[in-house]
C-alpha cells in the first residue's frame, strides 16, 4: 500500500476550500475551510465572497493537510484539482494553486470533473466501485443520475434537474419556513418532529414525463407548491405547521430521487447505487434509499456526511484512481470550466 | 538573488526572472480572460529562458493589483503556493508602482504623473506619483472624469489613458505593467514591498436578502 502514489487533491468549486491527501484508496488527510457563514446573510453563495475566501484559505488549508499527514509537499507524487463544473472564479483559485504546485514540485497534474469526484470518493470508505455503478449526485448545484462504467473515463449522464438542484430547493423552502441557510440540515432536523401529512407534487413523474424526462428531475414546482401552501395558511391567519411542512417536502424530494434512481438501476442492470453530494447527508434520503433498495436487491453505498459534501479528499480519490489506471495527466494550460460536462472526466 | 516576478492585474500576463538585479527572462502574453490558462506556461517559459529550475529561486514577486479580481487572484494564489512549496518568500508589489518605476527609470517623464488602468464598469484604478516616482495618492477606483484636473491634464501612463482618451490630454505608453519592472521594485525599492494581500478596492457585489419572496399576491 505504501508504495502507491500519494495524490494531493484541491477542491474550490463552490464555498468549500478542500485539500485532501489520498494514497490508493486510503484517505491520509482531508482539510477543509468553509465560507458558508459569510454567505448566510445573503441567503445563498455569493461567488465573489467565495473566491476571496478561497484565496485566503488556500495556504492554511494546505498546511493543515500536510501537517495532519505528517508529510512535506515534496512527498506528493501527483496533483489533482477540480477543473469544473462550478463557480468560475472560485474554480480558478484552485486550478491556479494546483498548477503552481505542479510547476514548483515538478509533478503531474490532473484537472478532474467535480461530479466524477463525488462518485470516486466512495472508494475511500467502501472499497473499489463495481463497474458499472449507478450514481445519484444531489447537492446545492447538481441533481444527476449517472451510469458509471469507469469513473476515470466513462461517465454517462442519464438525467439531471431541468430547473433547481435538490439542495437549492431545500434552501428555498427553508427560507419560506424561516429556517437558516443552508437549509438542508435544518429541514432534516425539524422534519424529525413532523408528520408526512401534506401531499406535495412529485416533479416529472407523470406518465408523459416518464417518457420525455425519464431520469430527469424538477424541484422548482415543488418549491412553489410549498410556498403557496404556507402562504395560504398565513393568509387564513392559521399557524404554519413547520415540522409537518418540512417532513412532507423532504418526503416529496427523496421519493422522486430514490424512485428514479432505482428505476435507472433496474433498466441498466446495475446492482449498486452510490449516492453523493451534500444532500446525501440527508437522513431521510439515506434511510429511504436503504430500505427501498434492499427490497429490490440493490446495494446502496453512501459515504459518511463529511465525504458527501464538497471536500479535497474526493478530488484526490479520483486523481489517485486516474494515476492507478495510467490515465494521461493534463498540461499547465487547461482552463477552469464552469460548465464542464460530465462526459469529460479530466481536462 | 534569483527572483521570479509576475503580474496578472491587467490583460497582460507577464513573467520575468531577475538574477542579481539583471533581467534574464521577460515573457508577456495578452489575454484579458485567460489568466488561468496562460500564467503557469508563461512562468515555465520565463524560467526556461533564464535556465533556472523552480528550486533555484530565492524569492517571488507578484503584483497585488489593483486589477480585475478573478485574474488578480490567479497571480496571488500562484505566488503564495509556489512560495510555500519552495520554502521561499513572496513579495507583494502594487502593480501601478511597477509602471511608475519604469516611467522614472526609463525617463519617460520629467514631472509628476499618474498611472491609470482599467477597472471595468466605466471606472479606472489610479495612483499619482511625483517626478521621482514616489506615490502621492491612491491607488483608488473611480470614474476617470472624477480624477483631479491636474491629474487629467498631466502625463498619464497605463491603458486607462487610452480607454478614456477624452478625459486626458497627455496619454503615454506603456499601457501594461511588465513583470521585469515589478521585479525591479523588489530589488531597488524594498521599502515599497508589501505582503501579498490583494488590492481589491471594491467590496463584493451582493445584496442582503431582507425578506422572502411571495409566490401568491399579498
Amino acid at each position: 500500500m505504501s508504495d502507491e502514489p500519494l495524490v494531493l487533491g484541491i477542491e474550490t468549486s463552490c464555498d468549500e476550500t478542500g485539500i485532501g491527501l489520498v494514497r490508493g484508496h486510503t484517505l491520509i488527510a482531508d482539510a477543509l475551510a468553509s465560507s458558508v457563514d459569510e454567505h448566510a446573510r445573503f441567503g445563498g453563495v455569493v461567488p465573489e465572497v467565495a473566491s476571496r475566501a478561497h484565496l485566503d484559505a488556500m495556504i492554511p488549508t494546505i498546511q493543515r493537510a500536510i501537517a495532519t499527514a505528517g508529510i512535506t509537499l515534496n512527498d506528493v507524487d501527483a496533483i489533482a484539482v477540480t477543473a469544473g463544473p462550478g463557480l468560475a472564479g472560485a474554480l480558478l483559485v484552485g486550478v491556479a494553486a494546483a498548477k503552481a504546485l505542479a510547476l514548483s514540485l515538478g509533478k503531474p497534474i490532473y484537472g478532474v470533473n467535480h461530479l466524477a469526484a463525488h462518485v470516486a470518493v466512495d472508494q475511500l470508505q467502501h472499497g473499489p466501485l463495481p463497474e458499472p455503478t449507478m450514481a445519484l449526485l444531489v447537492s446545492g448545484g447538481h441533481s444527476s443520475l449517472l451510469l458509471v462504467p469507469d469513473v476515470t473515463g466513462d461517465v454517462r449522464p442519464l438525467g439531471a434537474t431541468i430547473d433547481d438542484a435538490a439542495g437549492e430547493a431545500f434552501d428555498k423552502v427553508a427560507r419560506v419556513l424561516g429556517l437558516p441557510f443552508p437549509g438542508g440540515p435544518h429541514i432534516d432536523r425539524v422534519a424529525k418532529d413532523g408528520q408526512i401529512v401534506i401531499e406535495f407534487p412529485r416533479g416529472l413523474t407523470t406518465q408523459r414525463d416518464m417518457v420525455e424526462h425519464r431520469f430527469d428531475f424538477s424541484f422548482s414546482g415543488l418549491k412553489t407548491a410549498v410556498a403557496r401552501w404556507v402562504e395560504a395558511r398565513e393568509a387564513a391567519g392559521e399557524p404554519v405547521p413547520v415540522a409537518d411542512v418540512a417532513a412532507s417536502f423532504q418526503e416529496a424530494v427523496t421519493d422522486v430521487l430514490v424512485r428514479k434512481a432505482i428505476l435507472a438501476c433496474k433498466e441498466n442492470g446495475v446492482d449498486t447505487l452510490v449516492i453523493g453530494g451534500g444532500v446525501a447527508a440527508n437522513s431521510r434520503l439515506r434511510s429511504m434509499a436503504e430500505s427501498r433498495c434492499e427490497a429490490v436487491g440493490i446495494a446502496v453505498r453512501v459515504p459518511r456526511p463529511g465525504l458527501c459534501t464538497d471536500n479535497g479528499a474526493m478530488v484526490a480519490a479520483l486523481g489517485a484512481e486516474m494515476v492507478a489506471r495510467g490515465r494521461a495527466p493534463g498540461q499547465l494550460d487547461f482552463p477552469a470550466d464552469s460548465s464542464m460536462p460530465i462526459t469529460t472526466v479530466s481536462a | 538573488m534569483k527572483l521570479l516576478a509576475f503580474d496578472t492585474s491587467s490583460a497582460a500576463i507577464t513573467a520575468a526572472v531577475l538574477i542579481a538585479g539583471e533581467i534574464r527572462a521577460d515573457v508577456t502574453r495578452i489575454g484579458a480572460t485567460s489568466h488561468g490558462e496562460l500564467l503557469a506556461p508563461t512562468i515555465a517559459q520565463a524560467l526556461n529562458d533564464a535556465g533556472l529550475a523552480p528550486g533555484d529561486l530565492d524569492g517571488i514577486a507578484v503584483g497585488v493589483g489593483p486589477g480585475p479580481f478573478t485574474g488578480l487572484r490567479v497571480g496571488l494564489v500562484t505566488a503564495r503556493v509556489m512560495a510555500e512549496s519552495l520554502g521561499i518568500p513572496a513579495y507583494g508589489v502594487c502593480s501601478l508602482d511597477a509602471i511608475a518605476l519604469q516611467v522614472v527609470d526609463e525617463a519617460l517623464c520629467d514631472q509628476a504623473f499618474a498611472v491609470v488602468t482599467d477597472a471595468r464598469r466605466r471606472e479606472v484604478y489610479a495612483a499619482t506619483y511625483d517626478a521621482a516616482g514616489l506615490r502621492l495618492t491612491g491607488p483608488d477606483v473611480l470614474p476617470a472624469r472624477e480624477l483631479s484636473a491636474a491629474t487629467r491634464q498631466g502625463p498619464v501612463f497605463g491603458i486607462g489613458g487610452a480607454l478614456y482618451a477624452d478625459e486626458f490630454t497627455d496619454v503615454r505608453a506603456p499601457e501594461f505593467v511588465s513583470a521585469a519592472w515589478l521585479g525591479r521594485v523588489v530589488v531597488e525599492h524594498p521599502d515599497r514591498v508589501t505582503d501579498t494581500t490583494p488590492l481589491y478596492l471594491r467590496r463584493p457585489d451582493a445584496v442582503e436578502n431582507a425578506s422572502r419572496k411571495r409566490v401568491t399576491p399579498a
